[in-house]
């Protein structure tokens, strides 16, 4: 597989990733509070997992994800500045969870970094001499009058209140 | 013979496949010597039209040279030069005597299905859905011709194929899409899409001699071929299309609006694209017709829009209240190739155009997988690619 379709395919997995992350977290926002140690932030938790699952379908809808990637790394900067609110509470996994998406974090940044380097990649040919007439445009303007326009194809003069010639 | 064959979606391969051979007495048999990628040819790629089968031959745009004719093949021998237009036609019907090709009544072979589908049968159709016949396509060794007494252009040899090849298919639908807005000295035509379609679109339209040709697009390879024909550019990823479109008409809008996008639209530049993408993920809409919503909004009222752009089956949120209360007049369709090929051969030959301008890729059939995805995602700056089998 080259390196451009793998970084496409880590990509669409980290889609896949937001979605269901997203889906949790919106079914399941008491839960996750509690698990977390971010008790009466439920509202706010619900909200991320509606920007996971739009930011997911961006992902997978797109055919240049890259910009949704970035996105998602802003999301993770956002999650671990909630999380780290969670730390001082005696109860709660918030150090696990944010292990955890330190880590998907690291992936999003790579997997951002690589897309974006490919893009810069590209080379942008000009076409600027493919005009595809004998003459500029300019000279080449209304060469073709002598067409005549079929009837049916023709706007009815009623339609063209616009134009001095109508 | 080998053919570039549907087996899915974003799934093309080059097969063995069996050859054609005649099958009724209006067939013929071509040689290919070139035939090319089409834009429409993507959206089977990306099976957003339905109808497709695993192991149907791509490719709608071909010529070649006749190799054997049926015993009522009339006016075509072994050993003609011919390009094949993508509409096959039987020239005898009703609609085929007004000129009216694409929606010729005899060539669809699935005529009960298209009845069905679409209300009544269009003509049928190279390498495209079984909904327009399912004929085996032109990305191949040899093409079998229908009606092939009818469905052909002539070509003498002093021009090259890649000098006639495109009177198949882009060059006349550009040209049909120009000549729909029925152009005005004083007119302002704006086109979005700036793939091949567009291109012969623009210089159409010069040609026709429109005062001003605006072209949309977000791809800067695209843009600099464009201006190249004499239209005035707007990236639509850097500044505002409505806004710019009011700039450059004294905020009165076009007059003539061209789609050449039809509903592969850019799935993420936009917020209703967005919305677009998301139903056809679940299947809830098939197509993203944010171009047709621009140009409803855009256009001038009392305008018209011309949709050469391929729609495959169901829109949704078009504002038709706008379109109604503005007076738009819409002319859509797949093209009438045959209506406009003499003329356009003749222009050819005069010189006043040349339309292999438009071609950035040349490969073999073996390429063509790799070239499919090459096209979609225009890679490698990809605007148009001739396959020599």
């Amino acid at each position: 597989m080259r390196r451009a379709d793998r970084t496409l395919g880590v990509a669409r997995g980290l889609g896949w990733f937001s979605i269901g992350l997203g889906v949790v977290e919106l079914l399941a926002p008491r839960a996750l509070a509690r698990g977390l140690g971010l008790r009466g932030q439920e509202g706010l938790i619900a909200g991320y997992g509606a920007r996971e699952i739009a930011t997911g379908i961006g992902i997978l809808a797109s055919r240049d994800p890259t910009p949704w990637i970035w996105g998602r790394v802003a999301g993770d900067a956002l999650d671990l500045g909630t999380l780290a609110t969670g730390l001082g509470r005696r109860r709660g996994g918030a150090g696990v969870a944010l292990a955890a998406v330190a880590g998907v974090t690291l992936l999003d940044v790579l997997c951002a970094r690589a897309l974006s380097s490919r893009r810069e990649r590209q080379p942008v040919r000009s076409f600027a001499d493919r005009r595809g007439m004998p003459k500029t445009p300019g000279q080449m303007r209304g060469a073709a009058s002598d067409f005549e326009v079929p009837k049916d194809f023709r706007i009815p003069e009623a339609l063209r209140p616009w134009t001095s010639a109508a | 013979m080998r053919a570039l064959v549907w087996h899915g979606k974003q799934d093309i391969r080059c097969d063995n496949v069996p050859d054609p051979r005649i099958e009724q007495p209006r067939d013929a048999i071509i040689k290919v010597t070139s035939c090319a990628i089409c834009g429409s040819d993507l959206h089977l790629y990306d099976n957003f039209m339905p109808g497709m089968k695993n192991g149907d031959i791509m490719g709608h745009e071909t010529m070649g040279i006749v190799e054997e004719v049926g015993p009522d093949c009339r006016g075509l021998k072994k050993g003609d030069r011919v390009v094949i237009p993508f509409t096959i036609i039987c020239g005898d019907c009703d609609q085929c005597k007004r000129g009216n090709f694409s929606v010729c009544e005899r060539s669809n072979r699935n005529k009960d299905m298209a009845d069905k589908v679409f209300g009544h049968t269009t003509a049928g159709l190279f390498g495209y859905t079984h909904l327009t016949g399912g004929y085996p396509g032109g990305q191949a060794e040899y093409l079998r011709v229908p009606f092939a007494d009818k469905t052909h252009i002539k070509v003498p040899q002093s021009l090259t194929d890649e000098q006639v090849l495109f009177l198949s298919d882009i060059f006349p639908t550009g040209w049909q899409a120009a000549v729909q807005c029925d152009i005005q000295p004083e007119d302002t035509v704006a086109i979005w899409g700036c793939g091949p379609v567009g291109q012969m679109a623009i210089r159409s339209a010069i040609l026709l001699g429109a005062r001003q040709v605006i072209a949309i697009d977000c791809v800067p390879e695209r843009l600099s071929m464009a201006a190249a024909g004499g239209a005035t550019t707007i990236n639509f990823e850097t500044e505002s299309t409505v806004e710019r479109l009011n700039e450059l008409t004294k905020g009165k809008g076009p007059e003539k609006c061209i789609d050449c996008v039809g509903l592969e639209a850019h799935a993420t530049a936009t917020l209703d694209s967005i919305y677009d993408r998301a139903k056809q993920a679940v299947m809830l809409e098939t197509d993203r017709p944010h171009v047709l919503r621009e140009m409803m909004y855009v256009c001038r009222p009392a305008g018209v829009l011309s949709i050469p752009g391929v729609y495959g089956g169901l829109v949704d949120k078009i504002p038709f209240g706008m379109a109604m209360n503005k007076g738009l007049t819409f002319r859509m369709g797949q093209t009438h190739v045959n209506r406009w090929s003499d003329d356009l051969l003749r222009r050819i030959e005069q010189g006043q155009i040349d339309p292999s301008f438009v071609i950035t890729h040349r490969i073999g059939l073996e390429q063509g997988p790799e070239m499919y995805k090459t096209f979609r995602d225009k890679l490698d700056s990809c605007i148009k690619v001739v396959i020599r089998p």
